[in-house]
């Protein structure tokens, strides 16, 4: 463990809990968020109302994304072969800058000087946005969430609906501020059709369309995209040029492996039976064609995914399809709203996955902000196991034996203090005679019971030892030893 | 499974040391249907603060120290979702590849948790005998979650003729509580505990019974703090307090 490690985590850690401290002072926002979630919560659980059914639709479609995981180096191969033999043009990117200069190099050859984008979190991992306008190419965000927080100058707060966080006041607001020539209003229709007419308008001028993809198909070298707005199909289709931006993870063997998770995903994700949109992209415009775009380019992200991969038991977490169930049940989340995690993904696959991406040193005390309470794994439509990872997780990143391989920032949480509270706590537990020794101290001594616990006391009322431990009572009630 | 004439209690370190009489309840219930309860005087701990905190080395020198309590082939019936959900769950993930993994699997195989036995096994008959009241159920996460036996504290308090159960918004929702979580996370613990406790203050139940006491201890400390609020109990102690003769 470096000191330099460590004293980053400590920032990181202490810049985490004051954005904590934010969240939970922000009344409003905590109010937007629980109303929205028990909203989103209703809907999903009316698309399932056979529990038995979701649980063999959540077998089948965590059979398909583990088979696409054991299979990927191939599939990846195979997916590039058809895509190229699609015409589509495919490019790979080990990190986040390569990411985007491959963008920015195919945005700067065409000329292309503004840009229509779809919603992406793999690019919100790259920042392409800021990269893009750094070097003077416009970027308009055009789903209708993001383009509210584009206005708003601020990251999703939530991987699907990126603008939760927002009321329709403060909607409004942004609106009044950013088109002061459209008449004021709260009306979230009116705000609606405002914004598509803006966005209609950029649609047909912009140079290029960027957008991401939900599932690339190996063997038929297609793209699929999941939208509700009809921008997703706009920005691939009506610019001269598409970049599709996704990770690796993303491939899947075959078409027939798409209904069982796209039904999952649109059925956990916002509760519909079926999104409003679906694309299969699986070639540019072709002579004689009167619409599409001229040139179609996928770049494959891997940003941490192959290290993640080879791990068997982190391997799960790259199942993921996006869908946010998991984020729209954690009972954190809802107190805390997306940004106080301080991560691209929030939540309880942020938990899990970015002290993966990014580092165990480079997330702080991210993974205390989970009570183990299980509600995530319970509704993942890939079954991840997200409890068993964020504990695994959290045990790396204390463990005591640097010298074992492990993920980037393994042992950077460990600190000697705490370690030697455990250590005194095992010493303790595990010696029934000394253990016996402490349970009669603290049951007669109970009135040296310390009344201020940290925290806990400062919503509770101090925790007292009974008079006599069960293991006393027990005894004398008759219950005997063996 | 047929009924046994012995069954181990593993009472777990909260119960010994902050709810004894809740333990001496579960006890009770067991003994009275005939079953002979056996309580190993050297346990402690099953292990769960550790291993939720990763200190891994640890949790299993003290889930290693119960092993020697439990070795008969009977039963070890455990008052806590949570500390049950330990045993069951994680002891296999803890134990894995040790020299001592099959003892661990063994116990993990026959552990129940007190409401799961008294309902899946004992298929116990209860006879209320106490006033009208009203209460609330908080289920443990770990109970409905790893376990998946939150439904069995229900059916045994629907068997009680004079208590109506009412239900709190938001009912599977997590109390906060979350082991060290509550320490580690203390502001976001307390928030959630005030909408739990909000939400079960807001049915008018006189009492709220759970099957664990960390839940309890977290939610009793709350009311308790607040100043006003339902009694908290854990459900051997309510059921027994009703039912003895």
């Amino acid at each position: 463990m470096s000191t330099t490690s460590s004293s980053t985590s400590q920032d990181q850690s202490r810049a985490f809990h004051a954005r904590i401290d934010d969240a939970l002072h922000n009344d409003q926002m905590r109010t937007n968020f629980r109303r929205a979630l028990t909203g989103i919560m209703a809907h999903r659980a009316k698309q399932f109302p056979d529990d038995a059914q979701l649980q063999a639709l959540r077998d089948q479609a965590r059979a398909v994304r583990a088979n696409s995981l054991v299979r990927q180096p191939e599939l990846l191969e195979q997916l590039e072969r058809k895509l190229t033999e699609n015409g589509i043009q495919v490019h790979w990117a080990e990190n986040p800058q390569q990411a985007n200069s491959i963008i920015r190099g195919i945005l700067q050859a065409a000329g292309a000087k503004t840009v229509v984008k779809g919603k992406s979190m793999v690019s919100e991992e790259t920042e392409l946005n800021h990269d893009l306008e750094q070097h003077g190419i416009e970027v308009i965000e055009s789903d209708l969430g993001e383009y509210i927080i584009q206005l708003a100058e601020e990251p999703p707060s939530h991987i699907v609906a990126p603008a939760i966080h927002k009321n329709r006041r403060d909607v409004a607001e942004l609106f009044k501020r950013f088109h002061p020539e459209i008449p004021y209003t709260e009306d979230i229709n009116e705000l609606t059709n405002s914004a598509r007419e803006i966005l209609r308008h950029r649609f047909a001028t912009a140079d290029a369309g960027i957008s991401g993809v939900n599932f690339a198909v190996a063997e038929t070298g297609t793209l699929c995209l999941v939208e509700n707005e009809g921008n997703g199909r706009l920005s691939t289709t009506a610019p001269r040029i598409h970049i599709a931006i996704t990770g690796i993870e993303k491939v899947v063997e075959k078409l027939a492996d798409v209904p069982p998770l796209l039904e999952i995903l649109t059925k956990s994700a916002t509760g519909q039976p079926i999104t409003t949109y679906f694309n299969m992209i699986s070639r540019p415009r072709q002579p004689g064609e009167l619409d599409g775009p001229e040139a179609v380019h996928l770049v494959l992200l891997d940003n941490g995914r192959s290290r993640i991969r080879v791990d068997a038991e982190l391997l799960d977490t790259l199942r993921c399809i996006r869908c946010g169930a998991c984020i729209n049940h954690c009972p954190v989340y809802v107190q805390l709203g997306g940004h106080a995690y301080g991560t691209v993904y929030p939540g309880p696959i942020g938990l899990a996955l970015e002290p993966q991406r990014i580092g165990l040193d480079k997330v702080g005390t991210l993974t205390s902000a989970c009570t183990m309470c299980g509600a995530c794994g319970e509704v993942c439509p890939v079954r991840i196991p997200l409890p068993k990872l964020i504990n695994r997780l959290r045990a790396e990143a204390v463990d005591g034996h640097p010298g074992q391989a492990g993920l980037p920032g393994h042992g950077s949480l460990r600190k000697s203090t705490e370690a030697t509270t455990w250590k005194l706590w095992r010493l303790l537990y595990s010696r029934p005679g000394l253990y016996r020794l402490f349970a009669a101290s603290a049951t007669r001594l109970r009135a040296l019971t310390p009344s201020k616990l940290g925290g806990w006391t400062r919503y509770r009322s101090t925790p007292k030892p009974a008079p006599r431990s069960l293991r006393e009572l027990a005894k004398k009630e008759g219950f005997g030893n063996d | 499974m047929k009924k046994p004439d012995s069954v181990y209690y593993f009472a777990t370190c909260l119960v010994d040391l902050m709810y004894p009489d809740a333990g001496l309840a579960g006890m009770e219930l067991l003994r009275r249907e005939g079953v002979r309860v056996l309580f190993p005087q050297d346990q402690t701990c099953c292990g769960q603060p550790a291993f939720n905190s990763g200190y891994r080395d640890d949790a299993l020198a003290v889930a290693r120290a119960q092993l020697a309590c439990f070795e008969r082939d009977i039963p070890v019936v455990v008052p806590s979702g949570s500390c049950g959900g330990m045993i069951r769950t994680h002891w296999p993930e803890l134990f894995a590849g040790q020299p001592d993994e099959a003892k661990a699997l063994a116990i993990a195989a026959r552990t129940y948790e007190l409401t799961e036995f008294l309902v899946d096994v004992l298929d116990i008959r209860l006879d209320d005998l106490g006033e009208p009241v009203r209460i609330a159920i908080h289920t443990s996460c770990s109970a409905r979650r790893e376990m998946g036996v939150a439904d069995r504290i229900e059916s045994l308090v629907g068997q009680l003729g004079n208590v109506e159960v009412l239900t709190q918004e938001r009912k599977p929702e997590c109390c906060g509580f979350g082991g060290t979580f509550a320490v580690k996370q203390a502001d976001i613990s307390g928030a959630m505990v005030k909408d739990k406790t909000d939400a079960l203050r807001a049915t008018g139940a006189s009492v709220v019974i759970s099957q664990d006491c960390g839940c309890l201890m977290n939610i009793g400390g709350a009311f308790e703090k607040q100043g006003n609020g339902p009694q908290t109990q854990h459900v051997a102690e309510f059921l027994w307090e009703r039912t003895k003769r």
